[in-house]
């Protein structure tokens, strides 16, 4: 056949053709004719060390590029180890493509070696799925794959591709462009719908704007902040939204739900109109869902027309994307101002800042708004989970979009680290920093392999409390000091049942030595445990080249706060300890 | 409130595990299911019907309508249109009966497909409440086995045919 790839060729020709930056993944059996190609192909590839943080450093390329991430690897294990990685990414809206090899189509349901049904394993957990029967239909999936994921509500698409696929030969070229008559989704918002939006602002005497992720992905920080200054209108986000909306403005309410700001979640409270963007009323954010924003119209922007009305009911619902909408919105709205609404919240931020208790010892809180002050809040942020996610969320003050990388829908631990990873190489301009905590850096430390290799200079800042402390918190709160099994210096030493205090007669003794850990892999490790050593350990951690492990030791009693208790509604935090 | 949802679907592998899977992860029962193609073998209609109050079954439609092979969604039960299911139902039926059953089935259209000494197998045609009504005076006779297809329905061309 004349002119004609094997479906091997095809899927590199439609990596160029899609000019996709970076590819991670991981060799095997059932892929290994694609691995061939890739051998002499002109496409920059990374090797992990273990799928999962392939996917997760697909997924943080494509957080902080906002182009689509790609994630090759085999059939079976290798499929069902990026399940974590697309489940992750399904939550947080995130165009990755993965591409998985399967056995090959004569073998498929015969319970063959290495054989998974990754499609029907990640049905639930992908915008959409294929399994390419013939190698004709290749092109036109693979078109169809980067189509889907970045369209619409962005999202993962998986790619499987038997072996024979893989091998045998197709002239069919790899379309330009392409039409899925099921699948169009609404960009423009109606007018109609988006007079009556002005209208309710026009009425507002509380407006508050409440920003997801939703806004990050359509790239409508510009429209946030002018419609935010047009009309006068306070601005809290969720944790997907951080950095959308300058967190130094004297707008931002910063973070609202469960961790939020007590000023945002009063505001949300006490709102009589509620601009939702691009979010999706998880719970997290509305607490006790009967009693949130009791005094408030809700208006509902958003390209997904199932967030609308799936949590709280919403009086005027805008299908569309949330760039084009807000737009539409800013040519028609009135300007406004809002003086009495905006000194009450000056007044409740006033009342109720974040603060921490210095107490001799470090504290993570200060880590953050040091690190903070130090990069000039310019660098790329990515987070585990636990703790260190919300102290960071809440004591780093984002300026930009793209710059806070963090499984939010998910709660993945051991995303951030290749995340980072991925984040850096999208962005090799920026200084990428990782802020851990021991337990979730231990999910992917693997990856430490990786970035030496690469030399991706990404700093890891480890808040190191010996614990899976937000469950540790939630324990210590909620469940009678009952500490089952967050301690991560438990071992077969340890009494029967520990109450976590200081005097508690356990080992000290906890593994890894990270700074040793790091030295292992020829990275850099620093460590420290006093205050005053917090700002130049992190100097040298960033003025050293390469990828950097800092630890810092901090006090497992310390705490997140404010807190919504699960279930409660948002005017009922817990503000600190008593 | 019972709601009869047509789907039109791309003739895909594995789209009705996508639709199956759609409500199991998302909670939503599921009365019946009825699936085949339809003039075009490109695409496929699901017939389902599903209970749930308002809220419920808007998700519903926007879940299906986001599904990536999902054509069309219409909740036909939000129009005038008519609905058929089939059922073929085997009765205890000893010849002194026979006369009996078949005044029931006069009644109600049934046609008889099949006969035996101990039994008569009648297939019968309706709406589902139809059908319902008359396994329900089939059962003082002793009904054997009964199998069914669950509703499909259409739109009425005319809202006026009501």
């Amino acid at each position: 056949m004349k002119n004609a790839m094997t479906g091997a060729e095809m899927i590199i020709h439609a990596l160029q053709q899609e000019k996709v930056g970076a590819v991670f993944g991981y060799p095997g059996g059932s892929i290994i004719d694609v691995f061939d190609k890739l051998y002499s192909a002109d496409v920059p590839f990374f090797l992990t060390r273990h799928e999962q943080a392939a996917c997760h450093a697909a997924d943080g390329y494509a957080r902080a590029s906002g182009k689509p991430g790609v994630v090759i690897t085999t059939s079976g294990p290798g499929a069902t180890n990026i399940v974590t990685g697309l489940a992750t990414a399904y939550m947080d809206s995130i165009p990755v493509i993965a591409i998985t090899g399967q056995v090959p189509t004569h073998l498929i349901g015969n319970d063959a070696f290495q054989e998974a049904d990754i499609v029907g394993i990640t049905r639930s957990i992908t915008k959409h799925n294929f399994l390419v029967q013939s190698v004709d239909e290749l092109p036109r999936i693979l078109k169809a794959a980067f189509y889907i994921a970045t369209s619409g509500r962005p999202g993962p698409v998986l790619v499987d591709v038997p072996k024979n696929v893989q091998q045998a030969r197709t002239t069919v070229p790899y379309p330009e462009s392409i039409e899925i008559r099921s699948y169009k989704p609404t960009v423009q918002g109606h007018p109609q719908q988006i007079k009556k939006v002005a209208e309710e602002i026009k009425r507002a005497s509380r407006p508050v704007l409440y920003v997801g992720g939703g806004a990050v992905s359509s790239g409508a920080a510009e429209e946030i902040r002018e419609l935010a200054e047009k009309c006068d209108i306070p601005v809290t986000t969720t944790l997907m939204g951080l950095g959308i909306f300058p967190e130094t403005d004297e707008r931002s309410l910063k973070m609202l739900g469960m961790h939020g700001t007590v000023y945002a979640n009063y505001a949300v409270q006490e709102c009589d109109l509620l601009i939702a963007v691009g979010a999706r009323f998880d719970d997290r954010v509305t607490g006790k869902v009967e009693k949130f924003a009791p005094k408030a119209e809700i208006v509902h922007i958003d390209i997904d027309p199932t967030t609308i009305r799936k949590n709280v009911q919403v009086k005027l619902p805008v299908v569309g994307d949330v760039k084009a909408v807000l737009a539409e919105l800013l040519r028609i709205v009135e300007p406004k101002k809002h003086r009495e609404w905006m000194e009450q919240i000056k007044e409740w931020k006033k009342n109720y800042p974040l603060y921490y208790r210095e107490n001799g010892k470090i504290q993570p809180q200060m880590v953050v708004q040091t690190v903070a002050e130090m990069v000039k809040h310019e660098a790329i942020i990515a987070t585990e989970v636990g703790q260190h996610q919300m102290w960071t969320a809440q004591f780093y003050d984002f300026v930009e979009p793209r710059t806070f990388l963090s499984s939010g829908g998910l709660g993945t631990m051991g995303y951030g680290f290749p995340a980072a990873i991925g984040a850096q190489i999208a962005r090799p301009d920026k200084l990428v920093i990782d802020m851990a905590g021991d337990g979730s850096i231990q999910m992917n430390i693997q990856e430490l392999a990786t970035a030496v290799l690469y030399n991706i200079p990404v700093k890891v800042i480890i808040f190191n409390n010996q614990s899976l402390g937000m469950v540790r918190q939630w324990q210590g709160m909620f469940y009678n000091r009952r500490f089952s099994n967050t301690c991560l210096r438990k071992s077969k030493f340890c009494p029967k049942v520990c109450t976590g205090l200081e005097n508690a007669p356990c080992p000290d003794f906890y593994v890894p030595d990270f700074v040793k850990l790091a030295e292992a892999y020829s990275a850099h490790g620093f460590y420290a445990e006093k205050p005053e050593d917090v700002r130049p350990t992190l100097e040298k951690a960033f003025s050293t080249p390469g990828p950097v492990f800092v630890e810092f030791k901090i006090d497992k009693e310390e705490n997140v706060y404010p807190m919504v208790p699960a279930g409660a509604p948002l005017n009922e935090m817990i503000r600190g300890m008593a | 409130m019972r709601h009869i949802i047509n789907v039109e679907v791309e003739n895909n592998a594995g789209v009705l595990a996508r639709i199956a899977g759609l409500f199991s992860a998302r909670g939503f029962n599921i009365e019946s299911l009825s699936v085949a193609d339809t003039e075009s073998k490109e695409i496929s209609r699901m017939t389902l019907v599903v209970r749930g109050d308002d809220a419920i079954i808007e998700q519903v439609n926007k879940q299906l309508n986001k599904l990536i092979d999902v054509i069309r969604v219409v909740d036909v039960t939000k129009n005038y249109y008519v609905e058929r299911e089939l059922a073929l139902v085997r009765v205890n039926c000893p010849p002194n009966k026979r006369g009996e059953v078949q005044q029931i089935n006069e009644i109600f259209g049934a046609k008889v497909v099949d006969i035996s000494p101990k039994s008569m197998t009648m297939e019968m045609v309706g709406s589902e409440a139809k059908v319902e009504a008359f396994l329900e005076t089939m059962r003082p006779f002793g009904i054997k086995e009964a199998a069914r297809t669950g509703p499909i329905a259409m739109l009425r061309e005319s809202k006026k045919i009501g």
